[in-house]
């Protein structure tokens, strides 16, 4: 369940009270203010709102890349506002996905070696990883795919790679910022199914930022960031249809 | 190790720019190497010289003689083993320009003192017994291209007069580095023919019984002639060739000099490199941090890259150097050693990395630092 009046359960994610303000020269920028969310495992949620309303600043604070002003952001019980950087860093490693707009695939290493990334971390052995890349791959249907480089795979491709780096580590959730931005519309598409099927067929929660009204139509809940606060949109999504 | 493939791929990501900055790190190395074989060459051997031996000089001057007399005595002091003894001959071969070291030295006792003189057994016979005899190195025989039996006519400078010698024998070193560019002949035979200075010789050279007491047996020597007309001054073998090669000028400080140059202008070209390399890779290195990459090893990826580069680049230009002077003396024979010991090779290789440590340090330093929100944002 998502709620953002700040009663919810928790669940998966708990967002208390957050604040982030940046600091331009003498000026104090508010760009999110008192912000309070809850999400619940196997959620896929979206977030809409204008430009520079913070939707990238939110999803940078629950992935721990970012430290908020004051409040708190808590995952499965994990305090992350709380983590040192060390610790938040290896806290990523194991528990977040990351899907971006332009993909941000390394051009020099191929596509298996580009999925094999956060797996370097772990102690797998060098035959695990190439199981789980392998598996990572045919699940966003590049099995065929692993020895290309980014620049012999299309725009659709590249991004889909991108969400097999995501996915490989099984991370606890995702957090994809404008993934279809950068796709025409049928790439956009297949991009937005494919993650619907992450969270119908392998139970993952999904957190997106997206100006694209039909990528935020696969979500189960839309939420809307306006000046730096969260209200409820639709829940309408196909996700959740 | 398994980080390697991530390195060995940014590496190659631009083929050109990795390979003239390893081409740099192996031109200043080829030249590191080169200079340090030329200060061998002018140290008179003074990194091969004898640890067991001491050279006892008059007080006063490397050039004033001491007297012949000193030999016994010097054989009586404690912790000496043996005594030999030299002297500066300075002819001239045909022409001025073809200067190369000739001594006057004593032929029952000089190959026991220097025994990494390798002599074949006939050839050292015959100069036991051709008193007008004479054993050059092999540098030399093949500079002047002389061989056994030849008759070597030298102008005296010191002694007058035009002095033949017989080429009995053709010595080489029993190690890498021995100055095979001298020619040795008999002291008596100078001794028979000069008007001048006779009793006397150049300097002595004691081989000791055990290379610890240097000390003790150089102040023995010392103080056993102090206040006499020929005080000594005994040293140990090294500081004696060292001594002996800065009447040729600084080397050392010329070859610290150039390669200091070389290695600083080094360190800003492939410091200016990684930096660059690193401001391109800004986005990708977020997004390593991103996926859990620590700062440490984000620190570890850039230094490892630089190592990895200035390595190859040293090595190489080593390499390059050590096959150079295999090839021999270039001048023909000038220099009395042209040799690139492994050590050097070590000390090279270890500038090299020490300037790659250096000039990816900032870099490294920076993409740790990497603030991730801010440069996926600039992405």
């Amino acid at each position: 369940m998502v709620t953002v009046d700040g009663r919810g359960d928790g669940g998966l994610i708990r967002v208390r009270d957050l604040d982030k303000t940046y600091r331009r020269g003498s000026e104090e920028i508010h760009v999110l203010q008192g912000l309070n969310l809850d999400v619940g495992r196997g959620e896929f949620v979206a977030f809409m709102g204008p430009s520079g309303s913070g939707k990238t600043t939110l999803l940078n604070l629950l992935g721990g890349l970012d430290v908020p002003t004051s409040g708190s952001v808590t995952v499965a019980g994990d305090e992350i506002t709380a983590m040192s950087s060390a610790r938040l860093t290896a806290w990523r490693a194991r528990h977040v996905g990351f899907i971006f707009q332009m993909y941000n695939l390394i051009p020099v290493l191929t596509a298996f070696a580009n999925v094999e990334l956060p797996l370097l971390l772990t102690r797998l052995t060098k035959a695990e990883r190439r199981r789980h890349v392998a598996a990572a791959l045919a699940v966003v249907g590049l099995a065929d795919r692993s020895r290309h480089y980014p620049r012999q795979l299309s725009g659709g491709q590249e991004q889909r790679v991108a969400i097999a780096r995501a996915i490989v580590a099984d991370p606890t959730f995702l957090l994809a910022d404008e993934p279809t931005g950068d796709l025409d519309r049928k790439s956009a598409g297949e991009i937005m199914e494919l993650l619907a099927r992450l969270v119908s067929e392998y139970g993952k929660t999904v957190l997106m930022v997206t100006h694209d009204p039909r990528a935020a139509e696969r979500a189960q809940v839309v939420l809307h960031l306006d000046k730096g606060v969260l209200v409820e949109g639709s829940a309408l999504g196909a996700a959740g249809r | 190790m398994r980080f390697l493939g991530l390195v060995w791929a940014n590496l190659t990501r631009k083929k050109l720019r990795t390979t003239l900055t390893i081409g740099s790190f192996a031109v200043a190395t080829f030249l590191f190497g080169l200079l340090v074989t030329i200060r061998g060459a002018f140290s008179g051997g003074a990194d091969v010289a004898g640890t067991d031996r001491l050279t006892v000089i008059n007080k006063t001057s490397l050039i004033m003689p001491l007297p012949y007399s000193y030999l016994s005595r010097l054989q009586q002091v404690p912790g000496v083993a043996a005594v030999t003894f030299a002297t500066w001959f300075g002819g001239v071969y045909q022409d001025e320009r073809n200067f190369f070291p000739q001594f006057a030295v004593d032929k029952d006792s000089w190959f026991r003192v220097y025994s990494e003189y390798v002599v074949p057994g006939d050839q050292l016979a015959a100069f036991m017994r051709d008193r007008q005899g004479c054993l050059v190195g092999r540098a030399l025989a093949r500079r002047f291209d002389w061989k056994v039996g030849d008759r070597i006519p030298l102008r005296g400078t010191i002694w007058p007069g035009t002095w033949e010698f017989n080429l009995d024998g053709i010595y080489d070193g029993h190690r890498p580095g021995v100055d095979t560019s001298q020619m040795l002949f008999r002291y008596d035979y100078l001794e028979e023919r000069r008007a001048f200075g006779k009793g006397t010789v150049g300097w002595y050279v004691v081989k000791l019984a055990n290379p610890d007491d240097a000390v003790k047996v150089a102040a023995a020597i010392d103080g056993g002639f102090a206040n006499s007309p020929y005080e000594t001054l005994t040293q140990t073998e090294k500081a004696f060739a060292a001594a002996f090669a800065k009447q040729m000028g600084n080397i050392e400080l010329l070859v610290l000099t150039i390669g200091g140059v070389v290695f600083f202008t080094l360190l800003l070209v492939t410091g200016n490199t990684m930096a660059i390399a690193v401001r391109e890779r800004t986005a990708e290195i977020a997004v390593l941090k991103t996926v859990g990459f620590a700062d440490t090893v984000v620190l570890g990826l850039v230094l490892v890259e630089s190592l990895l580069i200035a390595g190859q680049g040293g090595a190489l230009g080593l390499l390059l150097a050590k096959l150079f002077t295999l090839g021999g003396d270039p001048t023909g024979g000038v220099l009395g050693t042209f040799y690139l010991s492994w050590n050097a090779i070590g000390l090279g290789l270890g500038l090299a990395l020490l300037v790659g440590a250096a000039a990816g340090a900032l870099p490294a330093v920076a993409a740790m630092r990497l603030d991730v929100a801010r440069a996926l944002r600039r992405a």
